[in-house]
């Protein structure tokens, strides 16, 4: 313990109770009174803590050790990622490098291989951070989270879109005792073709200046079903919903991009931070929008 | 205060067994619980590698991962890698290289390169570099290091 660790603990208080339960019933009822921060990787949270931006609540819950909550599986047309599977295990899935190869790219991105190793995508997601990497990829496959709590001894499940789910940052929807169990998408249609890009001064092991996905099918020279996502541009990873719905279906030529560019523009909202100012986030942003449009076209 | 927890694991072919607060990191268990000090602490924020650590056979940051959860696991050190007085291949490749500057890298390096060359059939130079990524020189003495590593990993294709 460092001095200044220690002038930090009347603000900073370590957890009272430690349980590392090993089933999804244990582990819902866990947290079932609302007062439990979960660790999963830990990646995020000895940080987090260790600053005091997140604060411990009385019980530390360690769900690494619940088989239920790991792992990739197809289930007719949804994919089901258990919320601790590691960043590694999904860069190295094969499913998903066939169904769904934007998140696998958006996990080639993630970190470096100790971080990746540790950090699980349930904590990529309940971390909330407007840069977080995998968050651009599951919005474009318009993923929904799964949120487990456990009521009077038995498991009740929810649902919602992972659009919803962010509420600022560091912020979502998640009760206090609820727990993300898992992240679920249906399989994107065969001809849909997504692309995952992102910024920082090296390729890897870095926060986003600007990330940004998108996925859309081709038809000639307009695209459909436009799904267009970008991270660390808005208090929240943003679908740009208004500028999907101005590609949808038009001719892409150069006047519609630098017309779609301007529309991006306006929904998003970026700040200065130590990474970069918001006119480069901006800039940046319109350059991607400009490459991703120029690259599926 | 934190809550104190009992654990026992495997650390270097060794059972042990600590008592630490809920929040203490591996690192601090590894280096001033256990006075395993080979682990470095540098950054101390995940972005240097200077404290990986092989958990299960997996490198991870040993600043970023909960001492509590090394309970069962599997724990290599760099002063595990050797066996009674000889050198691991990784090890003695960085000192036929002069592969060290300062040192303060080293045992990162050479476990991110044990992870990265047990976990892959086969790596190519440029793998090899992207799977070093996460761990910094300070000295930038990256050439005589990836000549190092590239040796290992001929020798062993």
């Amino acid at each position: 313990m460092t001095a200044e660790q220690d002038s930090n603990l009347d603000i900073n208080q370590g957890p009272q109770e430690y349980v590392a339960p090993t089933t999804l019933g244990q582990a819902a009822e866990a947290v079932a009174d609302g007062n439990a921060t979960i660790l999963a990787g830990g990646t995020d949270l000895m940080l987090q803590t260790a600053v005091g931006h997140i604060n411990y609540r009385t019980r530390l819950v360690n769900i690494r050790r619940v088989a239920e909550l790991r792992g990739v599986s197809k289930q007719d047309d949804e994919i089901r990622i258990g919320a601790a599977t590691t960043i590694t295990d999904i860069r190295n899935d094969e499913l998903l490098s066939r169904m769904a190869p934007v998140l696998v790219e958006a996990a080639n991105h993630f970190a470096g291989s100790q971080i990746r190793n540790a950090a699980t995508i349930g904590g990529n997601i309940c971390n909330a951070s407007p840069a977080g990497d995998t968050l651009p990829a599951l919005l474009i496959l318009d993923a929904e989270v799964e949120l487990t709590c456990s009521s009077a001894g038995t498991l009740a499940q929810r649902r919602m879109p992972l659009t919803g789910f962010f509420t600022g940052p560091g912020q979502t929807a998640m009760l206090a005792n609820e727990l993300l169990s898992a992240i679920v998408f249906r399989i994107p249609e065969h001809r849909a073709e997504a692309t995952f890009i992102k910024s920082g001064p090296r390729p890897a092991l870095e926060i986003s200046i600007v990330s940004a996905a998108i996925s859309a099918i081709r038809d000639t020279n307009a695209l459909f079903h436009v799904r267009l996502a970008f991270g660390a541009v808005a208090p929240v990873p943003l679908r740009a919903t208004a500028t999907e719905a101005f590609i949808e279906g038009k001719t892409l030529d150069d006047d519609l991009i630098e017309q779609a560019v301007d529309i991006l523009m306006s929904e998003i909202n970026p700040i200065d931070d130590v990474r970069a100012t918001a006119w480069y986030r901006r800039h940046l942003a319109a350059v991607y929008l400009r490459r991703l449009l120029v690259d599926e076209y | 205060m934190s809550i104190n927890i009992d654990i026992e694991f495997t650390l270097n072919g060794r059972r042990v067994q600590a008592n630490v607060p809920a929040d203490m990191s591996a690192l601090a268990l590894l280096r001033d619980k256990l006075g395993m000090t080979g682990t470095k602490l540098a950054c101390g924020e995940g972005e240097c590698g200077a404290c990986t650590i092989l958990m299960d056979g997996e490198s991870v940051n040993a600043c970023l991962m909960y001492a509590v959860d090394c309970q069962g696991r599997d724990i290599l050190t760099i002063e595990g890698l050797r066996t009674e007085e000889v050198l691991h291949d990784i090890q003695q490749a960085f000192v036929d290289h002069g592969a060290i500057q300062c040192g303060f890298c080293t045992p990162g390096m050479i476990l991110q390169t044990k992870y990265l060359l047990d976990s892959h059939s086969s790596m190519t130079p440029d793998d090899l570099k992207r799977g070093l990524e996460s761990n910094v020189c300070r000295c930038t003495g990256y050439k005589k290091i990836f000549d190092a590593i590239s040796d290992v990993a001929t020798d062993k294709a």
